[in-house]
């Protein structure tokens, strides 16, 4: 426990090492908002977009029988099993000014790397699975037969998707919403792979701590790591928040 | 409604769960399936209602009366599905869940709420539920559950009834009362 708490204790009071006042210098600091803002803007799309992808996702894996199906399933993995570093780089190819479809892009003047869209492309991109996996052993388990009796009832697909499946996945979902949220703040290395840290621009909080690290401002540095560490105390009370539902309704079956 | 199936059969991967087989159902009758377990009587009922599609290869075909429903969609066969663990809606109360196949019809379809509750109300007291209106599934007993789902599967006056486990004591009841066409049991 003591080397979980001691880090988040040191965090917290170097970030307050100078006092209160230069603390909040820090935090309303032009170049520390704009990364602020940046990062809200970044979860802000990504959860979206991951949302209905993970449950369109899981609900083609497991309500359906289609060839490729376990393949579909092993590349939902594969932003966990490629280094977040590779995975920037990847859209660097793809998306840089002179990459495969980036010099297309380039010829109507659109600009996705070393900009803001290439941020979020990429946080997308690392956090897809979260969703789907809490979904789909979750659905599997469930099984369809409520869905096939709600069919046989003579319901529409959409019916049964926002009357029978998604009650009985909301809290799976919402516990991959929290993990998407966790992640993408906090997300380094792909980020700053694609995104130039253009101070004031293309600045997610965590490249800005970074930043602030290397010109030497400790205490600004530690006062947005202590931001992140703050959020990261905020998904956790969410996630143990939620368990704690979970078990209290089992409680009453 | 009478049911007529013609060379339906059904394989799952390499394993033939029905030969093809030839089944005919006058308006009204009862039928009992009967088989070990394994037999295909689950299938079979599956195939009827749509949940499963009978093997392309041999052609075979489905009618309900006079109505070729082998292309028909399983919400628009109107079958009264009652499945063998009941599969009822966990979240929803005993009356939401007899009321589902009311309140799932488009809006245009609908009836109006007080016709709905009305409705449900005359299909619990069939089956000597009505004071169980407000509790959930999971508070049932199995014969409970059993009764909210044959409740739920009737409130449609669906064509014909599909059930997937043994409801002696309302077998009669449900001929008489609901004028469907047919009744299916299977039972292992």
């Amino acid at each position: 426990m003591l080397f979980l708490l001691l880090p988040l204790i040191a965090i917290f009071a170097q970030a307050f090492a100078e006092g209160v006042a230069i603390f909040w210098n820090n935090l309303s600091d032009e170049y520390t908002l704009a990364a602020i803002g940046l990062t809200l803007l970044v979860t802000a799309l990504t959860i979206p977009v991951n949302l209905v992808f993970g449950v369109f996702l899981a609900w083609l894996v497991t309500r359906f029988e289609f060839p490729g199906r376990r393949l579909l399933q092993t590349l939902i993995d594969i932003p966990f099993a490629v280094s977040p570093v590779v995975a920037g780089l990847v859209y660097l190819l793809l998306y840089g000014s002179s990459g495969w479809v980036g010099s297309w892009l380039d010829g109507y003047d659109i600009q996705l790397m070393f900009a803001w869209p290439g941020i979020v492309l990429v946080t997308i991109f690392v956090t897809c699975p979260f969703v789907a996996r809490e979904l789909i052993p979750l659905m599997q388990a469930q099984g369809a037969l409520e869905e096939e009796a709600a069919v046989t009832l003579g319901a529409s697909g959409w019916t049964i998707f926002r009357r029978v499946t998604l009650p009985n996945i909301k809290w799976a979902l919402l516990y991959g919403v929290i993990l998407t949220n966790a992640r993408a703040v906090g997300e380094f290395g792909a980020v700053s792979v694609v995104s130039g840290s253009i101070r004031g621009e293309t600045n997610t909080l965590p490249l800005h701590v970074e930043l602030l690290y290397q010109d030497y401002n400790t205490v600004g540095a530690f006062t947005a790591a202590a931001l992140l560490a703050l959020i990261a105390l905020f998904t956790l009370a969410a996630k143990a928040g939620l368990e704690w539902r979970a078990t209290r309704r089992e409680q009453f079956r | 409604m009478s049911i007529r199936l013609t060379n339906i059969a059904k394989t799952f991967g390499r394993t033939k769960a029905l030969e093809p087989l030839d089944l005919n159902i006058a308006d009204g009758e009862l039928v009992g399936l009967l088989g070990p377990s394994g037999s295909g009587k689950t299938t079979l009922l599956r195939i009827i209602a749509g949940l499963e599609q009978p093997d392309r290869a041999s052609q075979g075909s489905i009618h309900f009366g006079e109505r070729d429903v082998t292309q028909v969609h399983v919400r628009d066969r109107r079958i009264g599905f009652v499945f063998q663990h009941y599969a009822l809606f966990r979240h929803m109360s005993v009356f939401d869940n007899v009321a589902f196949g009311l309140t799932a019809l488009p809006r245009r379809e609908r009836p109006s709420t007080g016709e709905i509750r009305t409705c449900v109300n005359r299909l619990l007291e069939m089956v000597r539920l009505e004071e169980f209106a407000k509790r959930y599934p999971a508070q049932l007993s199995g014969g409970q559950q059993q009764r909210v789902s044959l409740a739920r599967a009737w409130h449609s006056n669906p064509t014909c009834y599909c059930w997937m486990s043994l409801l002696a004591r309302w077998m009669p009841r449900c001929v008489r009362n609901s004028g469907a066409g047919c009744v299916i049991c299977t039972t292992s």
